[in-house]
């Protein structure tokens, strides 16, 4: 029997699909497959860097979406949850999608339905973050937003804030991951900056930002007051639908921080 | 330049106002950016925030004034209460949405209003601030606007042009329980309109199919609300007649909205009445299974059971009293079968009914997948040797599940006496 072997790959999402080419094509008896900033040798394995190459990992990519749409979301979304060993597990998922004749999900399955809920607790934050980004105004007319969401949703996302904000420049920033998606008017371009300070939204007003901008905020905040009905208040719903650890971005909840 | 104190002065007066319509919905309408204009609206809406009182804010709900001819006993705004009246103009309104939709606090505008002059008069002005909103602005946000009863077919016509909802509020479910509270309103006013939409939105499908590029009318269809608990309704009233408006006029949603007392009259509720929220939760559930869950309103709801129960949901209620329906097995049940057991939602549903081709499944994998046991292990029975064998009698089913579970409402019907109050 061949050695097991582990693949490191570059965390890249295009150098896990290579990783997964090279496990197919070379049949490997897979131990695990690393990030290279990860580095742990398994102690009865050998190891193997895997270049992230674009054109095995599209055939990797098509090749699971002709077996199901879902299920190539389904990775997509599992692997930007940056579950420790989450490559292991989609490379027995995808191995277990191939063998399989049915068009049917088999959710009786462990890692069947662990990657569907893995996928679908992404989806939830890249939908919390289409709600919960605040824009702010920059006098040199951004629109900019800073974010910290659980995992790393900015390239779920910016399909959505083009399609939505196509007349405006905007710039979202995650503080968690230090980079950001920069919208100019006619393309999305992925950035980094050196922030000196994080704009969470303070109740003191920031140079950075227009006249208006706290103007608005104010208005904002006054409208979302007024939204209360008194004899009805349930501050468990309320922390349940926006958790705690959003709010120090909400411009609405900067009194409450 | 914006005069930030007296807009926000009036924008306290008039969202307070508007806050009782319960109706937040961002859903159900497409409409893409064309040649880099302002939004979008996508099927699935956004919630942006939340009140404290849970409910979601998706929409600058406001009223373009609060001023109003009419005496309704329910509302807020009527002519004989005592209150700030404001209004704003069509311009305060557009840029209002437009700068909180830029920092992407809003999907769009949820507008209403008082209805001043006359109704004709003051749906002008709405459809005015709609107009505005797509055509000089170009936003292809989301647009709810309120119909006015009694308002023209003209009007309604133009509204659906620009809005991607319509409604008018229903309110009283009763026609009775309308003459008594708001004895100036006529039901033929509150139903035109509706029928007017209802009749756009066929045309309009039946047009597009032969010309593709005809202009949308309301997309996301109408909804209406009711009070519930003000005119001493029972609950089979309020479902036969919300099943009555969906049927005829092809709602998209009724919303029950549970009356919170906010003037003294002695045709309502006193102002220390609670707001009856568990019996609002009830009725939504009800509305769920005859909308998603192929149940018929008379099975849950009829002359023997005029009311819902309080202390179990409705589908346990309707499992109990039909228990010769059930077990239920789980890997051989018909999709329709499967929706009426208690503990199983559609989203178990699909799972079961897609895992089940793969191999018999058993406790273990139905609780995996999210299934209430609790409730659901007494109606049916899977691929484990165990299940409930006992004949149980619907009252000692329901003791069991009551004692197994911890509800949000349950000291609002708990039977066991509380030592240390009164």
């Amino acid at each position: 029997m061949k050695n097991a072997t582990t693949l490191i790959y570059d965390g890249s999402f295009n150098g896990f699909l290579t990783a997964i080419y090279v496990a197919f094509e070379e049949k490997l008896n897979l131990a695990d497959i690393q990030k290279n900033s990860q580095g742990q040798n398994g102690l009865f394995s050998e190891t193997e860097t895997i270049f992230t190459h674009v054109e095995k990992a599209k055939r990797v990519w098509n090749g699971i979406r002709n077996k199901s749409y879902n299920a190539i979301s389904n990775v997509y979304f599992a692997f930007l949850s940056e579950t420790e060993g989450i490559e292991y597990m989609l490379y027995t998922y995808i191995k277990k999608l191939m063998a399989q004749k049915e068009k049917q999900v088999d959710f009786s399955d462990d890692t069947v339905l662990y990657i569907a809920q893995l996928a679908r607790k992404v989806g939830r934050e890249k939908h919390r973050m289409e709600a919960f980004v605040r824009f702010q105004l920059t006098k040199d007319n951004i629109y900019f937003a800073n974010i910290e969401p659980d995992f790393d949703v900015l390239p779920l996302i910016s399909k959505h804030f083009r399609n939505r904000y196509a007349d405006q420049q905007w710039l979202i920033y995650d503080v968690k991951r230090r980079y950001g998606i920069y919208y100019d008017g006619e393309g999305v371009e992925i950035v980094s900056l050196n922030l000196e300070e994080i704009h969470y939204n303070r109740i003191c007003k920031s140079k950075v930002f227009t006249e208006g901008e706290h103007d608005y905020q104010g208005l904002w905040n006054n409208y979302f007051k007024s939204t209360h009905i008194k004899s009805r208040i349930n501050r468990k719903l309320h922390t349940q639908h926006i958790p705690k650890r959003y709010w120090k971005y909400l411009s609405e909840k900067k009194e409450a921080v | 330049m914006v005069n930030f104190e007296r807009i926000k002065e009036k924008l306290n007066i008039l969202a307070d106002a508007a806050k009782y319509d319960v109706s937040c919905a961002s859903s159900g309408s497409t409409r893409t950016n064309t040649n880099k204009g302002l939004g979008n609206s996508t099927r699935m809406g956004i919630c942006h925030s939340y009140t404290e009182d849970g409910r979601c804010v998706s929409l600058l709900k406001i009223l373009l004034t609060n001023h109003c001819i009419y005496d309704c006993a329910y509302c807020v705004s009527r002519r004989s209460n005592d209150i700030q009246r404001a209004g704003f103009k069509i311009q305060e309104v557009v840029d209002l949405t437009i700068n909180f939709y830029r920092r992407n606090y809003i999907e769009g505008l949820f507008l209403s209003s008082g209805i001043f002059r006359s109704p004709d008069h003051t749906m002008e002005r709405l459809v005015r601030v709609a107009k505005k909103l797509r055509e000089e602005e170009r936003f292809n946000g989301y647009i709810h606007l309120k119909s006015i009863p009694g308002c023209s077919d003209e009007l309604m016509y133009q509204a659906g042009l620009y809005a991607d909802r319509l409604s008018v509020n229903i309110e009283i479910p009763t026609i009775s329980g309308l003459k008594l509270l708001a004895p100036e309103k006529d039901h033929k006013d509150f139903v035109k309109p509706m029928q007017k939409v209802k009749n756009e939105i066929v045309r309009y499908k039946s047009e597009r199919k032969i010309i593709r590029n005809t202009p949308k009318y309301a997309p996301a269809g109408q909804s209406t609300q009711m009070i519930v608990g003000a005119s001493g309704e029972t609950d089979k009233d309020i479902m036969y007649s919300a099943t009555y408006y969906y049927k005829t006029y092809s709602m998209r949603r009724v919303y029950y909205s549970g009356y919170v007392p906010v003037l003294e009259d002695h045709r309502l509720p006193s102002l220390t009445a609670k707001v009856p929220m568990l019996r609002e939760n009830r009725l939504y559930q009800t509305d769920w299974l005859l909308r998603f869950y192929g149940f018929a309103v008379n099975e849950i709801l009829n002359e023997a059971h005029p009311n819902l129960d309080v202390d179990i949901d409705p589908k346990l209620s309707w499992a109990l009293r039909n228990l010769h329906c059930f077990p239920v097995n789980i890997n051989t049940a018909e999709k329709r079968m499967l929706a009426r057991v208690p503990g199983l939602g559609m989203q178990s549903v699909g799972k079961i009914l897609s895992a089940r081709r793969f191999r018999k499944l058993n406790w273990d994998h139905l609780k995996k997948i999210g299934v209430a046991l609790n409730r659901a292990k007494y109606f049916m029975v899977c691929g484990s040797s165990q299940w409930e064998r006992r004949d149980l009698e619907a009252e000692k089913i329901k003791g069991l599940i009551l004692q197994s579970s911890t509800g949000k409402f349950r000291n609002q019907y708990s039977q066991q006496l509380s030592l240390f109050t009164q």
